[in-house]
């Protein structure tokens, strides 16, 4: 069941459009914002406020690669392996983030706290290697700098 | 040397408020726009020979004259925020730091074309620069150069920033308004084009940041300065980038048409130390390498096309000679791999052939057949065959690497490894 909250919210997402499936994207970011990812029940439940079959928004949730149809952890990590990142030699970044945490890509951490996927370029390519944690960008990476930014998100710290 | 786009941007890039923005003249040139005719501007910018900085380099004016003024409202201007182009770093840059000069651009631009509603499609990565472009649209609302009668001109203008949820696909412009829309992020056919029937069927114009952030100066300075700034016939400036393993990788505001040599021994200080140049994208991961005989290449679109390749985004990504041609290739082709929108065949099935393909010469398991597969993808691919622009980009950097490289790609293929030094395991990632 969606939250008032989240009714409210998608609701004032299609009156700024001019018919209710033109606000699909938003709403699917609305309930991922409130829950950080879409179960199929949450795809249900959109789906009716915007008069579209649960296929047919999920046709649209699978299409974009940072709307989640999988539980995600607490904590997001995007790797960024791009070209500028490949030639800086972002690898020995991701395998050492692997190794910290104990996963590969696609996966969470037995703790719910972190998720490690791969993600193409962040735009940032002067500043290569990089990665995002949830809003957080950070730029040429050192695997001597990954305890000190993990810890930033362990434990509830963030 | 004048940098129009760029003088104002501070060290650490915080944004200009709208009060700090006025007071080093912005907002003049929306004045004085208001007091042109749509179509005068249209010709003015025109005039300026403005090319498109998303990569495609098509004239500006040219582009919004397909607009049939007369049309019924709504109207649309998009920005194309959504940069996504691998090696490509520069619309960052105005989008954090000078939000208002993109805002001024984009009312120039709706007003051009009479649009009365306006979007900035900006990806999902870029959160620092949403923030400023939400700051600076309520800023310039409360000033009237946004909402009703923009400052008593009778002239109507909303503004709206959507921000994506990734797909490098949403980049190409008829793909963005299907994503704007609600809807997968696959392209259109066209015709119709936008400018006739795009976002909800209605008149649409779809402009890159940079370009956009040129208009104000253009109206402020007139064409003749705008062409002065560059060095050869494209005019303007343009913001350039180098990534790679460079000493000084970075972006700056240049004279349309600098040497590639110029940005990367002297703005970018040269490669660093013990490693050779041994080859460039010059404008993002679509783009055809330039070698060693290119270095003098005049960077701008027609010398740049002229030399096989396309200025593309204009941020250039530099390969060494420590690096592995076929490696770099792969990775490219991984990224356009999984980036296909999957619509039309060839390009979601061909490309993961290629990237294949590559994978398997990388790991020392390529046949000497393979180089004639990977020859006939760069045509089957090439332009005409696939739905969109992409597969043909996809295939720029491969049918150049096999030009350049090609003693690369057979020696992986004859000693059956890599011999440049990476950790094996890695290539697979």
């Amino acid at each position: 069941m969606l939250t008032q909250e989240e009714k409210h919210e998608i609701e004032h997402a299609i009156e700024l459009v001019p018919y209710k499936k033109a606000a699909s994207v938003e709403a699917l970011k609305i309930v991922q914002e409130h829950r950080r990812w879409v179960s199929d029940e949450s795809l249900r439940d959109v789906a009716k406020l915007l008069d579209m079959s649960p296929e047919e928004l999920d046709s649209v949730a699978t299409f974009y690669n940072l709307i989640f149809r999988k539980e995600v952890g607490k904590h997001v990590i995007l790797v960024c392996d791009s070209i500028s990142c490949w030639v800086m030699g972002y690898e020995n970044l991701r395998d050492e983030l692997f190794n910290r945490l104990g996963i590969k890509y696609g996966e969470t951490t037995a703790d719910g706290q972190f998720t490690v996927l791969p993600n193409c370029c962040l735009g940032t390519c002067d500043c290569a290697p990089a990665l995002m944690i949830d809003n957080d960008l950070y730029r040429n990476v050192t695997i001597a700098q990954l305890d000190e930014i993990l810890l930033k998100y362990r434990n509830g710290n963030r | 040397m004048e940098r129009p786009l760029t003088q104002h941007i501070r060290e650490d890039r915080r944004p200009l408020s709208l009060k700090e923005y006025e007071t080093v003249g912005g907002y003049q040139s929306l004045r004085k726009m208001l007091t042109m005719t749509p179509k005068e501007v249209q010709k003015l910018v025109q005039e300026s020979n403005l090319r498109g900085r998303g990569g495609a380099g098509f004239s500006t004016g040219l582009k919004w004259s397909f607009v049939p003024l007369d049309a019924p409202k709504p109207k649309y201007l998009i920005t194309n925020a959504d940069e996504m182009e691998p090696g490509t770093f520069k619309d960052r840059i105005l989008l954090e730091s000078t939000p208002h000069q993109l805002i001024e651009g984009m009312i120039i631009a709706a007003y051009a074309i009479q649009a009365d509603i306006s979007y900035v499609y900006l990806r999902w990565a870029y959160k620092t620069a949403a923030q400023a472009i939400l700051t600076a649209i309520d800023e310039a609302e409360g000033a009237g150069y946004l909402g009703k009668n923009i400052l008593g001109s009778g002239y109507d203008l909303q503004m709206h920033l959507h921000t994506g949820v990734g797909r490098y696909m949403c980049g190409e412009e008829t793909a963005l308004l299907n994503s704007l829309e609600g809807k997968r992020a696959t392209p259109r056919a066209k015709p119709p084009f936008p400018q006739i029937s795009g976002l909800f069927g209605k008149p649409t114009i779809v402009n890159n940041v940079e370009t956009l952030c040129c208009l104000p100066h253009i109206i402020n300075n007139g064409a003749e300065w705008f062409k002065k700034l560059s060095l050869t016939g494209d005019a303007g400036t343009k913001i350039y980038g180098v990534s790679g393993k460079v000493k000084k990788p970075g972006a700056w505001e240049l004279p349309m048409g600098v040497t590639l040599r110029e940005l990367i021994e002297e703005h970018a200080g040269g490669m660093q130390d013990g490693l050779k140049f041994r080859g460039a994208l010059p404008g993002g991961a679509s783009t055809d390498f330039l070698v060693e005989e290119h270095l003098d290449v005049k960077m701008d679109y027609t010398s740049v096309a002229a030399a096989g390749s396309r200025l593309g985004t204009g941020t250039i990504v530099v390969m060494d000679d420590k690096t592995c041609p076929v490696g770099f290739v792969k990775n490219l082709e991984h990224f356009f791999a999984q980036e296909s929108c999957g619509f039309c065949t060839p390009c979601r099935e061909g490309i993961p052939w290629v990237e294949k393909i590559l994978i398997s010469i990388e790991n020392g398991e390529g046949r000497p057949e393979d180089m004639d597969l990977l020859e006939f993808h760069t045509k089957y691919l090439g332009p005409g065959n696939t739905f969109c622009a992409f597969a043909p980009g996809a295939m720029e950097p491969l049918q150049s690497a096999l030009k350049y490289f090609r003693n690369d790609f057979e020696k992986h293929i004859r000693e059956k490894n890599c011999s440049y030094n990476r950790v094996k395991e890695m290539i697979n990632g």
